[in-house]
């Protein structure tokens, strides 16, 4: 579905990529980890051209992506949704007109349809009653609902998570987690997420991806990439424990 | 010294390229549809109507002090009555312009910076681009339309506003002729005056809208970043307008 082959990447002076080869395959969830700064969300806008490589190539099914612009670009983007670290509402939007947005300004929709659509993502994502709220009324969590609602309402191939848990407390998180498990599994769509939530993530992943110095140090289905014999993976996914398949921290 | 000098004045010209490009880029994405009319409306108001009571303001108290300064100036050679045409000359060939411009600047630009620069800041803008929707047809395509509607329609505002103010001050308070104050407008005023008013309100508003959405595009990802892409955009803003004023002027005189 996405395969990066090759690909390399310099920010600010510092090569971040130093030559990644990935390919996510269709319909399962892909957690990227990795320590902070290693270029785990620098990895991601790859894959929807938010970013284009130095060198190397970005597949999306079989549209090379790397030099595209313009129509190309976005024609391969609408397979695509995106949840962002802090859920990028749009802050002059209320929640409702934030997720009505793709419906209006992509498909051309209006009326009840589009009502329709929104309410039924709202209540999806446990908002229902609040499409009248501004983003600035909203927690951390609600602003993350709110923009899984937006990344759900069109309905695509492809989502990708930057972060999506980051900045909340325990349970909002496994709340968080627990609904994109369940929009995953009732929508099938193709999942990548970076996050820091370790274990967490073995229990709701199909595959884990770890990133380290530049290029993909192991990436394997769960319940294999935690019995790892790699003494620095296993240091950093052990952190708070050794990780049950469970996706808990055994004591 | 000699390295820095020159890496300065490549900088510099990249610069200028980047926002020929993101200017030109934007207009030329107004010309496809969506329209983006609604868009258009919302800036028009929030540049426009937004900013009338401090232009009039301005406009007030700059036409009052004109004619009280005029007026004692004009009267050491018995010439009170050419009042009226130096308040309303000064208003429409440049204060108006040029210190409506400025006023929006001020108000309206330093916020259009502000509010792109967060949008950058937070994503928002790489969430448009997710959703296939070409920022610069959204947000500030809008925007530029906007500035060149609304600056000239405000900078007519202030002519009237001012010219009103002068003659409280001239007719009203320091006993001036009204009659003459109104009949040396008439006669001193010409629409090569009114044309030239007009030509630099249409192109201060360009400059307003397109530097302070430039410099909250282009912001870096900080707080710090956001305010001196704010102090920027009204300080290059502000530097154009007086620059440009001055070349407009030699060509129309």
């Amino acid at each position: 579905m996405i395969k990066l082959v090759g690909v390399e990447k310099t920010l600010g002076g510092q090569r971040v990529l130093q030559g990644i080869d990935i390919t996510i395959p269709a319909g399962k969830l892909t957690t990227v980890i990795g320590k902070s700064g290693e270029g785990k969300s620098v990895l991601l806008k790859h894959m929807i051209g938010l970013l284009q490589p130095d060198r190397g190539q970005v597949w999306v099914g079989d549209v090379e992506i790397s030099r595209l612009k313009g129509r190309a670009l976005n024609d391969v983007r609408k397979r695509f949704a995106m949840l962002f670290q802090g859920a990028a509402l749009f802050d002059s939007l209320s929640v409702f007109e934030n997720v009505a947005f793709p419906l209006r300004e992509k498909l051309r929709m209006k009326g009840t349809e589009v009502t329709r659509r929104v309410e039924e993502k709202l209540e999806q994502v446990g908002l229902e009653g609040m499409g009248h709220k501004f983003p600035a009324e909203l927690s951390g969590g609600m602003k993350k609902r709110a923009g899984l609602a937006r990344a759900l309402v069109m309905e695509p191939e492809i989502i990708l998570f930057d972060e999506p848990t980051t900045g909340l407390d325990p349970l909002m998180a496994k709340s968080i987690h627990d609904l994109i498990v369940a929009m995953h599994q009732r929508f099938k769509f193709t999942a990548v997420m970076v996050s820091h939530e370790i274990p967490e993530v073995f229990g709701i992943s199909d595959w884990v991806a770890m990133l380290r110095k530049g290029k993909i140090a192991l990436m394997a289905p769960a319940a294999e990439f935690v019995k790892t014999t790699d003494p620095e993976i296993q240091e950093f996914i052990s952190v708070s424990g050794p990780v049950a398949l469970s996706g808990t921290a055994s004591r | 010294m000699v390295e820095r000098l020159g890496a300065w004045a490549i900088e510099l010209i990249q610069e200028m390229g980047r926002m020929l490009l993101f200017v030109l880029s934007s207009f030329a994405w107004l010309t496809r549809p969506p329209l983006r009319i609604v868009q258009i409306v919302k800036q028009l108001h929030f540049i426009g109507y937004k900013s009338t009571f401090v232009v009039v303001l301005t406009a007030g108290f700059t036409g009052m002090v004109l004619a009280l300064q005029g007026y004692y100036t004009l009267r050491k050679f018995g010439s009170e009555g050419l009042l009226g045409s130096a308040v309303a000359l000064s208003m429409i060939r440049e204060l108006g312009p040029v210190l409506a411009a400025l006023m929006v600047t001020a108000r309206a630009g330093s916020a259009m910076t502000a509010e792109i620069g967060i949008m950058r800041i937070t994503e928002q803008i790489d969430a448009l681009d997710t959703m296939a929707i070409n920022p610069l047809q959204y947000l500030i395509a809008p925007k530029l339309v906007a500035g060149l509607i609304g600056v000239p329609l405000l900078v007519a505002i202030f002519d009237v506003v001012g010219i009103y103010g002068g003659y409280l001050v001239g007719v009203e308070l320091l006993g001036g002729n009204g009659g003459a104050y109104w009949n040396s407008i008439e006669s001193a005023v010409d629409w090569k005056d009114v044309y030239g008013g007009i030509l630099k309100s249409i192109s201060f508003g360009l400059i307003v809208s397109w530097v302070c959405c430039y410099k909250g595009f282009f912001t870096r990802h900080s707080a710090e970043g956001l305010g001196r892409a704010t102090t920027e955009a009204v300080v290059l803003s502000s530097v154009l307008i007086l620059v440009w004023d001055y070349f407009l002027t030699s060509v129309l005189l």
